[in-house]
């Protein structure tokens, strides 16, 4: 078993006085896909946003890399090479697609990365070259997701953080995320995918951990888990 | 009039507008990045162009040395803006917004008294640019050749900041933090960097403005409060973090002025307007029109839901036995003071201001604190007051005691006007919609010789004899001032206050619940003009005259540094407040000739250490005493 690239344990995650997250603790290796599974509310967003240190009390040991993150800021965890795109997008709209593109652009961190360029994104979201111009206001749901992930790319990370990424986009663009992802993972990047869409889960997930009321309840393999109907009629299904 | 003349304003206007626009686009800048309110951006104005008078006097003597000395002045001023950011506002951006305000206003002391060490209180008139010192003729009247180069900075800053905005990384950074700067660091941006380069940047334009208008108007110690009143004005018509906006407005502002004093004095249905007169309130009237009509600006957009990254508010409670058995110590103690101390003793006197402020406070905090409406000119309910019930008892006839019971009604008619426009903002706008309100009674009392005296403003206004002893005049106004505070308690706690509560927390929850959030803030607003207006009438006649300083800017700031000195989350929070604030400028004002920046340190001292207010500080500690952990 190789050394994980993100490992996070004992993790306790606070909004206000309201405790969220409760010792949880998941792995991701290198050029691995691990969803996160659970339904609105288990505490899905809260685990990615705690790792990106967005929120302000947290606990626990996070280490990415090889580096101890728990109590870094957030702009410094990014430049390790951890992405994070947001559930709600939150594209620049005032900005241009390209503009959007700049902010997330970040140097590589080694010689041999091959770094993402508008140009080699545009290959792997299509409807985004047409688009380049349009300001991010202007951008369908669809678009505006494939702009999120593109512009995290552009920080040339080894690891992304997938927040929902199906949620209220339409079944064809969902399926337009799932070959971007399997494309992606070609390339040797990382992904945690928070989900509650298991079929979407099931196209590109190695290994699940299953997250309820801010605790792990299952961890295995996506197999394992699509095989468990108890498992799924507990956790997952509404 | 004469349509040369008219053309020859206009052109005068557009002059004026550049500089206008110089110091409106960097606090537009700041604001948009930051999120700060820079109160202090009139401040370094007026330090750029006192900055701007040394260097020139020294190397401006050639045409070279006069514009090195001019950009010199900017860099500087830009330098300052950067330490006061890396050393004052870094550490509390995670502050309430009103903290951010107090800390920044606390700049503006510490500056005043700084300049004064340095330069003096004489106004410094600065030369004209060498090679711009004559005029040019147009239809027959002069028009300074330094204003045609004003005319053209203008438009050329404008463009430079658009270049940078648009085809810098830093410019596409900076407007993407002004729209989310969480989502920036995410994507690994150092905000740090972001925040200091876009502080100074917009400092470097207020200095540069300043240095600018040297060879127009003489650098002098009032500079500060007029262009940061301008500067707001021309922020809010254009639109929040707009910088075309900003020039825009700054057009539209600098030029409705020009159109007034080319004007003149004008006869209309058997009235004579004097039209230069209009020149004081024509930016804040023009701020209310486009505030009432299009809230977000004129090239604003309107604000989405910001991302809170303040902490929720705990909800207030009643006094505990502990509070009450203080509060009534320290009435107890009250009702022996005359007699303890003096009838006619200072003491007495001050306690008598103190108590004014402290309803002054209370009925600011009762619309801020539970109500969530931020007002910058609190003052014009109390200049109301004070100024109704001072007529009533002077021109009118009326007796005092009936003079002061009118001042609520006058404070609270006033509210009732303004409330209706002011109530339909929130945030900043609304903040800067009172502040306009204030600004246009301010003018109004201060132009209108013949009723209010104008700057003279009116004496003889002393209470009737039976209460012309100091002692007796002060047990009128603790009595006003503790059945004030007692009703704003009963208030809070029915049902009344609640829903105002509930429209502070939620306008929208609110209004689907069955609260007319509108209808119960307007209500607010009224209450409280209705009680700020018994502590103008109470002020009015305790000081035997009153002038148009009573409805100032600096009262209406003096009362948000009061209410947010003791803590907006409490009820007792405004009276420490307004106690500490009114006992400090007592005392330091006596120690010391420098006593704005003295009270300026201890503002920002009391903000980094007491990031509540005294009395929420206090109260969290003692919540923590109390339950272990």
């Amino acid at each position: 078993m190789s050394e994980a690239l993100l490992a996070v344990s004992g993790l306790n995650a606070y909004y206000g006085a309201a405790h969220i997250l409760f010792d949880l603790g998941f792995e991701v290796r290198a050029g691995e896909v691990v969803a996160l599974m659970g339904r609105n509310g288990a505490g899905k967003s809260t685990t990615l946003k705690s790792i990106m240190g967005l929120i302000e009390r947290r606990t626990g040991a996070i280490a990415f890399a090889g580096a101890d993150i728990s109590h870094a800021r957030t702009y410094d965890i990014a430049r390790l090479g951890l992405g994070f795109v947001p559930e709600d997008r939150r594209i620049f709209t005032d900005l241009t697609v390209l503009e959007n593109l700049e902010v997330g652009s970040q140097p590589a961190r080694d010689r041999t990365q091959q770094v993402w360029t508008p140009e080699r994104l545009f290959e792997l979201f299509p409807n985004l070259a047409e688009a380049r111009h349009r300001v991010g206001g202007r951008l369908s749901g669809g678009e505006q997701q494939m702009l999120s992930v593109a512009r995290t790319l552009m920080g040339n990370p080894l690891l992304i953080l997938l927040d929902e990424p199906s949620e209220g986009v339409a079944p064809i663009i969902v399926d337009a995320m799932a070959d971007m992802m399997i494309a992606l993972k070609q390339t040797g990047v990382a992904i945690v995918l928070s989900e509650q869409n298991l079929p979407f889960a099931e196209l590109v997930s190695d290994r699940a951990y299953v997250i309820e009321k801010g605790e792990v309840r299952f961890s295995g393999t996506m197999h394992e888990l699509s095989g468990n109907e108890d498992l799924r009629r507990a956790y997952l299904e509404v | 009039m004469s349509l040369a003349a008219l053309f020859v304003q206009l052109l005068n206007g557009l002059a004026g507008a550049s500089t206008l626009f110089l110091i409106a686009a960097g606090l537009s800048l700041i604001f948009g990045v930051t999120r700060i309110v820079n109160f202090a951006h009139g401040s370094l104005f007026m330090l750029g162009s006192y900055i701007a008078y040394s260097l020139i006097t020294r190397i401006g003597g050639t045409g070279l040395g006069y514009w090195a000395a001019v950009l010199l002045a900017a860099v500087c001023v830009a330098t300052i803006g950067a330490l006061i950011e890396i050393l004052l506002l870094r550490r509390i951006y995670r502050a309430p917004e009103l903290f951010q305000l107090l800390a920044t206003f606390a700049l503006t002391l510490i500056v005043q008294d700084v300049v004064l060490q340095l330069w003096g209180s004489e106004n410094l008139v600065g030369p004209r640019a060498p090679g711009l010192k004559s005029a040019i003729f147009v239809f027959g009247r002069a028009l300074p050749t330094y204003d045609l180069a004003l005319i053209l900075i203008g438009p050329l800053v404008l463009g430079l900041l658009w270049l940078l905005l648009t085809r810098t990384r830093w410019g596409v950074l900076i407007r993407a933090a002004t729209q989310d700067r969480d989502m920036v660091a995410a994507l690994g941006v150092n905000q740090a960097v972001l925040f200091t380069s876009v502080f100074a940047l917009g400092a470097g334009l207020a200095g540069l403005g300043g240095a600018l208008n040297l060879p127009r108007e003489p650098a002098n110690l009032g500079e500060d409060i007029t262009a940061i009143g301008d500067a707001f004005v021309v922020v809010v018509v254009g639109g929040m973090g707009s910088i075309p906006g900003a020039f825009l407005a700054a057009l539209l502002i600098a030029e409705i002025k020009a159109l007034c004093i080319a004007l003149g004095q004008v006869s209309f249905l058997g009235f004579a307007i004097s039209f230069p007169q209009f020149t004081l309130v024509a930016e804040f009237v023009v701020m209310a029109i486009v505030l009432v009509l299009r809230p977000w600006g004129l090239l604003g957009k309107p604000q989405g839901s910001v991302r809170s990254i303040g902490q929720i508010e705990a909800p207030i409670v009643p006094a505990g036995r502990m509070l009450q058995m203080i509060g009534a110590a320290v009435l107890a103690a009250l009702l022996v003071l005359p007699l303890v101390a003096g009838g006619e003793s200072y003491s007495t006197v001050l306690a008598i201001d103190i108590l004014v402020g402290v309803l002054f406070a209370v009925s600011l905090h009762f619309i801020m604190g539970p109500g969530g409406m931020h007002s910058f000119g609190h003052a014009a309910y109390f200049g109301l007051g004070a100024y109704g019930a001072a007529l009533l008892f002077k021109d009118a006839g009326m007796p005092m005691e009936l003079a002061l019971v009118a001042a609520p009604i006058v404070g609270c008619l006033g509210a009732l006007i303004f409330g209706w426009f002011c109530v339909r903002l929130s945030g900043v706008y609304l903040a800067m919609l009172t502040l306009a309100f204030a600004q246009i009674v301010w003018s109004i009392v201060f132009q209108w010789d013949e009723l209010t005296g104008g700057s003279n403003g009116i004496i003889g206004v002393w209470p009737s004899p039976w209460l012309a002893t100091k002692a007796a005049y002060f047990y009128l106004t603790l009595t006003l001032c503790v059945a004030g505070i007692l009703l704003v308690r009963r208030i809070l706690f029915a049902p009344f206050g609640y829903a105002m509560r509930a429209v502070r927390d939620s306008a929208l929850r609110a209004d689907a619940i069955g609260i007319g959030a509108v209808r119960v803030q307007w209500t607010g607003f009224v209450i409280a003009g209705a009680i700020c207006g018994i502590a103008g009438g109470l002020f009015a006649f305790s000081k035997g005259s009153i002038s148009p300083e009573t409805i100032s800017i600096s009262r209406s700031v003096d009362g948000l540094v009061m209410v947010l000195l003791g803590g907006i989350g409490t009820l007792v929070g405004p009276i420490v407040g307004s106690v500490t604030f009114l006992i400090l400028q007592d005392s330091v004002a006596r120690q010391t000739e420098y006593w704005r920046a003295l009270l300026g340190l201890v503002i920002i001292f009391l903000v980094l250490v007491f990031p509540q207010g005294i009395a929420g500080t206090i109260q969290s500690w003692s919540k923590r005493a109390w339950k272990p952990a």
